[in-house]
C-alpha cells in the first residue's frame, strides 16, 4: 500500500455460492486509489466490476456471497475487519455510492429532501431543520432548479437526470473521501450523461474527493478518470493511467473496448469487437487489415429505387383527460406532422431525447398505436385504415424489436417456442418440426447455438437474449423492421456485435430497418438517413455521412457534441 | 379528489340497481314460490293465496323489482318473514354483538400478524423464519371446526377460564364470552395474515432503493420500519380495509357456535328458515360495504403513495 493511498485492495477474492456450486465473481483483484484521484473500473457486465464495489461498501448479500481472501484497506484500516456497527457509520459518511437506476433506486413515497437530509441526520446527527436546509443547500449545488421548492417532490415528478442529480446530492451530504459511481450514467440520454459527468467531475474537485467510477464504456470516463482499471472475467487485465489507456492500450482486451464504440464519421464496414483483438482464450489476435477499412456509405452505389414505406404528415396524440366524468380536455401531440420515405433496403435513423416521440412514432408506423391523422403507405399501399385482418396479415412483413431484451421475452417460455411462436399464430411455416428447422437455422444466424433451444430466457446474457429477439422479429421473414432502442441496454462491446448482427442481416434478407436511438454516433454508424426528432417533429434530417459535419440546428449539435469523445483531455484521437 | 368522492358514491347508484336485479332474480324469478315451504305440506289454497298477497309475490315483476330497488336506496327491509320483526332493527341490534367480537379480534391480529411478518422479515431465511412459516401452515391446515371444540372443551370445560357460549352486552362480563371466540378468529387468521404481509415486506426488501438505504447507512431495522413498510403499504391496505365489511356482517361458525346474537346467525337462521327479506337484507348492506370500503381504501392509497392522484 502506498501512503498516498484512501483505499487499497489487496487481492480481493469474492465467491458467490449458487445453484451450480461456487462461482468466483472477483479473482485477486488488487488495485489503490490515491487521495483525491479517480480510477475507473472498467469491463462489461459480469466481468465482476459492481461486486467489487460492493465489497468495499460491505453490502455484498451474504451468506450467498463469501470473501474467503484479501483486504480493503481504507485510511489504513481493513474494512473486512469492520463489524456491521462499524460499517454502517463509514457507509454513507465517508465512503458513499450512487447507482445505475436512478429510477428505482430512490424510495418512491419519500420526498426527495427527505432522503437526502436522512444520511445528514443519522451520521452528522443534525436536527431534521438543520438537516432539510443543507439538503436544499445540496440540491442547488448539484444544479438542481428551484431547490426549496423541488425538496418537496416525490421521484416521480422529477425526470431521469434530475433523479440522479438528487441520488449525486444524497452521496455527498456527508463530503465522503470516496464517492463510488456505478453506471451512474448508462440510463441516461447522451446530453443528460454529459452533464452528469460535468457535474461528477466538479464535485469531486470542490469536495477533494477519491471517486472510483465503474462503466462498461470506457469512452465517458476519458475525460474524468486518472488511472483506469479494466476487468474481465473476474480478473484485472489491465492497469493504467488514462492517458496511456487511450494512447495505447496493451491488452487486447482493452484495445477492443476502445474499438468497438462506433465513433462519429467514419467506421468500418463492420465495427471492430473484441473478438477482433482476443481469441476465445484471451489470446492475443492480429487484427485482420480489411476489418479496419474505412467503410464510406457514399461510395456505394444506390440501386435500390424502390420506396417501401412512405410516411406522410403522421399525428399521434394522446387524450388529457379532465373534467368530472374525465372528459377528454385537449390532446397531447407525441408525434406532430412527421413526414418521410425509405427506400427498401436501406435504414433511417431516429434520434433525439426521451420523450421526443420517436418510440411513439415507431409503434404509430405499425399501428400499435393507432395515428390520430396522416397517412402511412407500405409497399405502395396506405394502411392507415385497414381493418384488424389486414393488419395482421400486414404484421408479417413488420416486425419490432425492443430496448430492453430482459423483459421483452416471456420468461416461461424456451427458446424455440418463442421463436416458433410467430409462426403459429400466423399459421405458416408448415408443420411444427419445419418451424423448428426454421428456428434452429436462425438462431445460428444471430450466433447463437441450435443446441441452446430448448433453454429459457434466463439462462441467456443481455446480449444473447436481444439475439433471440432479433431471431424472433425475423422468423416470418419480415422486410421492414423497427429497431426501438434495441442496443441501448447493452454493453459497448456487446452492443457492436448487435450492430454487426443487424448489418448482416439486411444485407442478407434485403431488410428495411428504421433504427431508433438516443446515441447519434450509434445511429451515424447503422443509418443511411438519420432524421432528428425534437417534440414530436423531425427538426433535421439528412445522409447520415453528412449530419455529423454539417448539422444546420442547433440541437443536432447539442446532440452531438455530447457524444462522448473516447479520448482524455491530453490525449486527442486513439487507435488500434 | 373531492370531486373523485362525488363521482364514486355517484357510481354505486348503477352498481345497487345491477345488485338489487340480481338478488330479485335469485329470490323472486328463480327459487320459485316460498309460500310452499312457509306453509308445510298441509297448506290449503286460500292461505297460499293469501299470503302471497300478503308478502307482495302476486304484484307483477316489475312491481316487485321496484321493491327490491326501494329497499337498497333506503334501507328498509320490510319485515322478517320468520320472526315478523322489522329487518332494519334487527340488523341494528344484531350488529353491535357482531362488532363486539369481531373488531377486537380484527384489530388484534392484525396489529400481531404485522408484528411478527416485519420480525420474520428482517430474520428471512433464518431458522426462526421457517419455524414461523411452518406455524402458519400447519395452523391454517387445521379445520376452524377443530379449534372451536378443543378450546371450548380446554379452555372453558376442562380450565373454566371462560364461559362456553352465550353473550351479555355490559362491560366486563363481556369479555368472558367473547375472549375465547375472539382468541380462535385471531388464532385462525394470523396463519394466512402473516403469510401474505411477509411475501409483501420481502417484494420490497430486494428493491434497489433499500440497497441505497443500506449505502447510506441505516440500520436494518430502519429501513424495514420506514422505507419498506411504507412502500409495502399500497398491498397491505387493501387487504385489511377489505375485510371491515365482513366485520360488521358477522362470523358464521363462531357466532353460532358461541350462541352470539349477533348478524351472523341472524343470517345463518333467516337460512334456514328461507327468510327472504333477511337474506336479501344482508345481500344488500353487504354490497354496500364493499362499495364503501373499496372508495375509503382508494382514499387511503393516496395518503400512502404519492403517487396516486384521485382524479
Amino acid at each position: 500500500m502506498t501512503p498516498t493511498s484512501l483505499l487499497s485492495v489487496r487481492d480481493l477474492v469474492v465467491e458467490f455460492q449458487t445453484g451450480e456450486g461456487i462461482v468466483r465473481a472477483v479473482n485477486n483483484v488488487s488495485f489503490d486509489i490515491p487521495l483525491g484521484k479517480t480510477i475507473g473500473i472498467v469491463g462489461e457486465s459480469g466481468s465482476g466490476k459492481s461486486v467489487t464495489s460492493l465489497a468495499v461498501m460491505g453490502l455484498l448479500q451474504k451468506p450467498a456471497a463469501r470473501i474467503p481472501q484479501g483486504e480493503i484497506y481504507f485510511n489504513g484500516q481493513d474494512l473486512l475487519k469492520y463489524n456491521e456497527d462499524q460499517m454502517r457509520s463509514i457507509r454513507g459518511n465517508q465512503i458513499s455510492m450512487i447507482f445505475q437506476e436512478p429510477m428505482t433506486s430512490l424510495n418512491p413515497v419519500f420526498k426527495v429532501g427527505e432522503q437526502i437530509a436522512e444520511a445528514l441526520r443519522i451520521h452528522k446527527r443534525l436536527s431534521a431543520k438543520e438537516a432539510w436546509e443543507k439538503a436544499i443547500h445540496l440540491m442547488n449545488q448539484v444544479g438542481i432548479p428551484n431547490p426549496s421548492v423541488s425538496a418537496h417532490k416525490y421521484p416521480h415528478e422529477m425526470s431521469g437526470g434530475q433523479k440522479q442529480r438528487v441520488m449525486i446530492a444524497m452521496a455527498i451530504s456527508c463530503e465522503p473521501q470516496l464517492l463510488i459511481a456505478d453506471e451512474p450514467t448508462t440510463a441516461l440520454d447522451v446530453t443528460i450523461q454529459k452533464q452528469v459527468l460535468e457535474l461528477l467531475h466538479k464535485l469531486q474537485q470542490e469536495y477533494k474527493m477519491s471517486m472510483m467510477f465503474i462503466t462498461h464504456d470506457l469512452g465517458v470516463i476519458g475525460d474524468i478518470a486518472d488511472d483506469v482499471v479494466v476487468m474481465y472475467r473476474s480478473n484485472v487485465v489491465e492497469k493504467n493511467t488514462s492517458n496511456n489507456i487511450f494512447m495505447g492500450a496493451n491488452h487486447p482486451y482493452t484495445k477492443g473496448l476502445l474499438a468497438c464504440r462506433p465513433k462519429l464519421g467514419a467506421n468500418p464496414r463492420r465495427l471492430l469487437t473484441v473478438s477482433d483483438f482476443m481469441t476465445e482464450e484471451g489470446q492475443e489476435k492480429i487484427v485482420l487489415p480489411e476489418r479496419i477499412q474505412i467503410f464510406d456509405k457514399e461510395m456505394v452505389e444506390d440501386k435500390s429505387e424502390k420506396v417501401l414505406l412512405e410516411v406522410q404528415d403522421l399525428v399521434t396524440q394522446f387524450p388529457i383527460k379532465g373534467g368530472f366524468f374525465g372528459r377528454t380536455v385537449d390532446n397531447f401531440k407525441a408525434v406532430d406532422g412527421v413526414s418521410f420515405k425509405l427506400k427498401k433496403g436501406k435504414t433511417l435513423g431516429l434520434v433525439g431525447e426521451s420523450g421526443c416521440g420517436k418510440t411513439t412514432l415507431g409503434r404509430s408506423i405499425l399501428r400499435l398505436i393507432e395515428p390520430a391523422a396522416g397517412k402511412i403507405i407500405f409497399d405502395g399501399k396506405d394502411i392507415t385504415n385497414v381493418n384488424h385482418e389486414e393488419l395482421r396479415q400486414l404484421r408479417k412483413k413488420m416486425q419490432i424489436i425492443f430496448q430492453d431484451p430482459y423483459s421483452s421475452l416471456n420468461p416461461r417460455m424456451t427458446i424455440a417456442d418463442i421463436l416458433t411462436e410467430p409462426l403459429k399464430i400466423h399459421n405458416e411455416g408448415g408443420s411444427n418440426s419445419q418451424r423448428i428447422d426454421m428456428a434452429r437455422e436462425l438462431i445460428e444466424k444471430v450466433g447463437l447455438k441450435s443446441n441452446q433451444m430448448n433453454r429459457y430466457p434466463h439462462e441467456f446474457s443481455g446480449g444473447q437474449r436481444q439475439r433471440i429477439c432479433i431471431a424472433r422479429a425475423l422468423m416470418l421473414r419480415p422486410e421492414f423492421v423497427i429497431c426501438d432502442e434495441s442496443v441501448s441496454a447493452l454493453d459497448v462491446s456487446i452492443q457492436a456485435q448487435v450492430l454487426n448482427l443487424l448489418l448482416d442481416l439486411q444485407e442478407e434478407f434485403g431488410l428495411t430497418y428504421i433504427f431508433i436511438s438516443h446515441d447519434l454516433s450509434v445511429v451515424n454508424f447503422i443509418a443511411d438517413e438519420v432524421g432528428v426528432m425534437y417534440a414530436g417533429k423531425i427538426i433535421e434530417m439528412d445522409k447520415a455521412s453528412r449530419i455529423y459535419k454539417s448539422a444546420k440546428e442547433e440541437y443536432t449539435r447539442a446532440l452531438l457534441s455530447a457524444i462522448p469523445k473516447g479520448e482524455t483531455k491530453n490525449s486527442s484521437g486513439l487507435m488500434v | 379528489m373531492i370531486k373523485y368522492i362525488i363521482r364514486r358514491l355517484l357510481y354505486m347508484i348503477p352498481v345497487l340497481l345491477g345488485v338489487s336485479l340480481i338478488i330479485f332474480v335469485l329470490f323472486n324469478v328463480v327459487s320459485g314460490d316460498p309460500t310452499a315451504v312457509l306453509l308445510g305440506k298441509n297448506a290449503t289454497a286460500k292461505q297460499m293465496i293469501d299470503l302471497r298477497e300478503q308478502l307482495g309475490l302476486n304484484k307483477s315483476l316489475f312491481a316487485q323489482y321496484l321493491d327490491v330497488v326501494k329497499s337498497a336506496f333506503t334501507f328498509d327491509f320490510g319485515y322478517s318473514w320468520a320472526t315478523k320483526q322489522e329487518i332494519s332493527k334487527m340488523i341494528l341490534q344484531g350488529a353491535l354483538p357482531s362488532l363486539c367480537l369481531s373488531a377486537p379480534a380484527f384489530i388484534i391480529s392484525t396489529i400481531l400478524s404485522l408484528l411478527i411478518s416485519i420480525f420474520v422479515a428482517y430474520y428471512r431465511g433464518k431458522g426462526i423464519d421457517l419455524f414461523v412459516r411452518v406455524f402458519c401452515i400447519a395452523g391454517m391446515s387445521i379445520s376452524a371446526l377443530a379449534y372451536i371444540l378443543f378450546f371450548q372443551w380446554f379452555f372453558a370445560y376442562k380450565l373454566g377460564w371462560f364461559e362456553i357460549s352465550g353473550f351479555e352486552a355490559s362491560f366486563p362480563e363481556l369479555i368472558s364470552y367473547i375472549a375465547l371466540p375472539a382468541i380462535i378468529w385471531i388464532v385462525l387468521s394470523i396463519g394466512p395474515d402473516v403469510r401474505f404481509f411477509r411475501t409483501v415486506i420481502l417484494d420490497e426488501i430486494y428493491q434497489d432503493y433499500v440497497r441505497t438505504a443500506r449505502s447510506k447507512g441505516l440500520s436494518e431495522i430502519k429501513i424495514l420500519l420506514q422505507h419498506v413498510l411504507r412502500n409495502a403499504l399500497i398491498p397491505i391496505i387493501t387487504y385489511v380495509v377489505i375485510q371491515i365489511p365482513s366485520l360488521i356482517l358477522g362470523a358464521l361458525l363462531l357466532e353460532n357456535f358461541f350462541s352470539i346474537p349477533g348478524l351472523g346467525g341472524m343470517t345463518l337462521n333467516a337460512l334456514n328458515a328461507s327468510d327472504f327479506p333477511v337474506m336479501k337484507a344482508m345481500a344488500i348492506l353487504s354490497s354496500v360495504g364493499y362499495i364503501i370500503f373499496g372508495l375509503i381504501s382508494d382514499i387511503l392509497y393516496t395518503v400512502a403513495d404519492p403517487r396516486i392522484k384521485l382524479k
